[in-house]
């Protein structure tokens, strides 16, 4: 019926539209998108393509998380441990996981090779740090999940060269029946100076929260620091590095807090206010008297 | 369409024109559906003549063309363009000049239309507008915001007066996103929309635009504060879940 009208776009545009709304997905809900943007696209083929494009890409933006088999723990789906589209390696268990993106499953596992993990020496490093940003983890979030990668630098084999490790924090929550989804993401990479002896660290933080019943309501918020500290051993590293990244966090939570109190009084009264400037409510049975102090006004030139 | 309509309660509020869009070009043939169904931010034009901004929406167009409340007139020209009876217009004028203090009032500035028409059975229907730019470098009073917009719809049906009352059914929607921005807390963007429905039977003694006027007022603040407590408050609720401030109970002592 409008077979002419819908010629109109390119497979390809549709196919871009379709991949516009999955990766706009809100956190934990592109399964509910994705159901929707099929039969709205009405073409399995394109969206299929569509898909299998645009779920990696969500995927590893939102950093999901993916349950191992054999209970061995989670792997997260994050650049940082990409090893092939669909291969994303466990720094911890050194298992490399194989992910359905589509499904958001783990289909499978292998340990990794000895050339896919970091050198002895940015081990010590690596896995201290894990350590300690596993403890941390477990203190500060309902349900969070970490990993330290090895960013730059992985074939170090001493002292005398500079490295990166990357830590990558991931906390979810997914309540449909609630309306409300929500996640919290942190990716903070430190590097390693060898010469200067200092550990360069930035972070980029970022939540999201979604409320929709009879509505739409959604939380963007994003936040990026630094910090330094010095190079020390293995260990000690490890303790400067995950209490740097409590203090910001808990910073940045704070200060999340405070722009939310800030709306009632500040914030919002700037789009509208909850009272009028007068305080008191719109006299409406007064309006001829408006009307005509309105034309008062406007003789003498007052108004605005 | 279900699926077009699932699509709109997910995509992220501040994106509102492009998803129509998209929906819009992908099913030609819903697109009526799409249009009255789905809200979008407000436009603006200027009436020259009077020199002052109206906004537009699918009641003051006609054609291409968007009638100003100001000057009645169309923009660009259209001859035959289609407009009130006199009556109605006389109602419309008040309306727009009343509408404009109630405005100032609580906005502190942004603008406002008020359009109406005749419907079919013997009543007529108003619709009332406000845009907002709430951010510093357009009319926030406390220049707070890096960025914020509220978009009100009240679409008001009357029906025919009967002994002296008369039915009221509002449709109201309110759309905004703010965003605050600085050195210490990064971006802070919440951006939302909601549509509420009310029913009245009132007493035509004091008139329609007093009950008119009534009516939007009291679901301006209940959305307003909804808004506020509810739906920020559900997003905060569920930040606190993901990590828990962790210091709730050793700062107790103090409050």
């Amino acid at each position: 019926m409008a077979d002419e009208e819908e010629a109109e776009l390119s497979e390809k545009q549709k196919k871009e539209i379709a991949k516009w709304f999955l990766l706009n997905s809100p956190p934990g809900e592109i399964q509910f998108v994705a159901k929707d943007v099929k039969a709205v696209i009405n073409d399995d083929v394109l969206y299929g393509e569509a898909a299998s494009e645009a779920f990696p890409l969500y995927n590893k933006s939102h950093l999901i998380s993916i349950e191992m088999p054999g209970r061995i723990g989670d792997v997260i789906v994050t650049s940082y441990g990409e090893l092939g589209e669909t291969e994303f390696i466990d720094p911890r268990t050194a298992q490399v996981a194989v992910v359905d993106h589509i499904k958001q499953v783990c289909t499978e596992v292998r340990p990794a090779q000895d050339e896919e993990l970091p050198s002895a020496y940015v081990e010590e490093f690596r896995c201290a740090l894990d350590a300690e940003i596993l403890k941390y983890v477990g203190e500060a979030y309902l349900k969070g999940v970490c990993s330290v990668y090895c960013g730059n630098g992985k074939d170090v084999e001493g002292p005398g060269f500079d490295f990166e490790l990357v830590v990558v924090i991931s906390a979810a929550r997914h309540s449909p029946q609630n309306f409300c989804n929500g996640s919290w993401r942190s990716v903070w990479s430190i590097e390693f100076k060898d010469e200067i002896q200092m550990l360069e660290l930035k972070g980029k933080l970022q939540v999201g929260a979604h409320y929709f019943e009879e509505g739409n309501v959604q939380l963007d918020a994003k936040h990026e620091c630094k910090d330094t500290t010095i190079f020390q051993s293995s260990e000690d590293s490890a303790i400067a590095i995950s209490n740097i990244i409590r203090q910001h966090e808990t910073e940045y939570l704070t200060s999340l807090e405070a722009s939310y109190s800030n709306l009632p009084d500040t914030t919002f009264k700037d789009l509208r206010r909850k009272l009028p400037v007068t305080r008191t409510l719109f006299p409406w049975q007064n309006t001829l008297q408006f009307s005509l102090t309105r034309d008062i006004t406007k003789e003498l030139g007052i108004g605005k | 369409m279900e699926a077009a309509m699932g699509l709109m309660r997910r995509m992220p509020p501040k994106h509102t024109e492009t998803s129509l869009s998209a929906l819009l070009s992908l099913l030609p043939q819903h697109s009526s559906d799409l249009l009255s169904q789905v809200d979008q931010p407000l436009q603006v034009l200027c009436d020259m003549e009077y020199g002052k901004e109206f906004i537009l929406c699918e009641y003051n167009r006609d054609a291409d063309s968007y009638r100003s409340p100001w000057s009645n007139k169309y923009h660009p020209p259209l001859e035959d363009g289609s407009l009130p009876s006199l009556e109605l217009r006389k109602l419309e004028v008040e309306a727009n000049d009343i509408f404009a203090i109630y405005r100032d009032q609580y906005y502190e500035g942004g603008i406002s239309s008020v359009y109406m028409w005749e419907d079919d059975n013997e009543g007529f229907v108003g619709c009332f507008l406000i845009k907002k730019d709430g951010s510093k470098t357009g009319q926030g009073r406390r220049g707070y915001l890096q960025e914020g917009a509220w978009d009100a719809i009240h679409v008001i049906e009357v029906g025919p007066e009967e002994e002296g009352t008369a039915h009221y059914r509002l449709t109201s929607t309110v759309m905004l996103s703010l965003t605050t921005d600085n050195e210490s807390s990064g971006t802070f963007s919440l951006s939302g929309s909601i549509r509420r429905q009310m029913n009245m039977h009132l007493s035509t003694e004091e008139g329609h635009l007093c009950n008119m006027g009534r009516m939007i007022e009291e679901m301006e603040s209940k959305l307003r504060n909804s808004l506020d407590q509810v739906y920020f408050g559900k997003t905060k609720e569920m930040v606190c879940t993901l990590r828990p401030p962790s210091e709730v109970v050793m700062r107790l002592p103090d409050s």
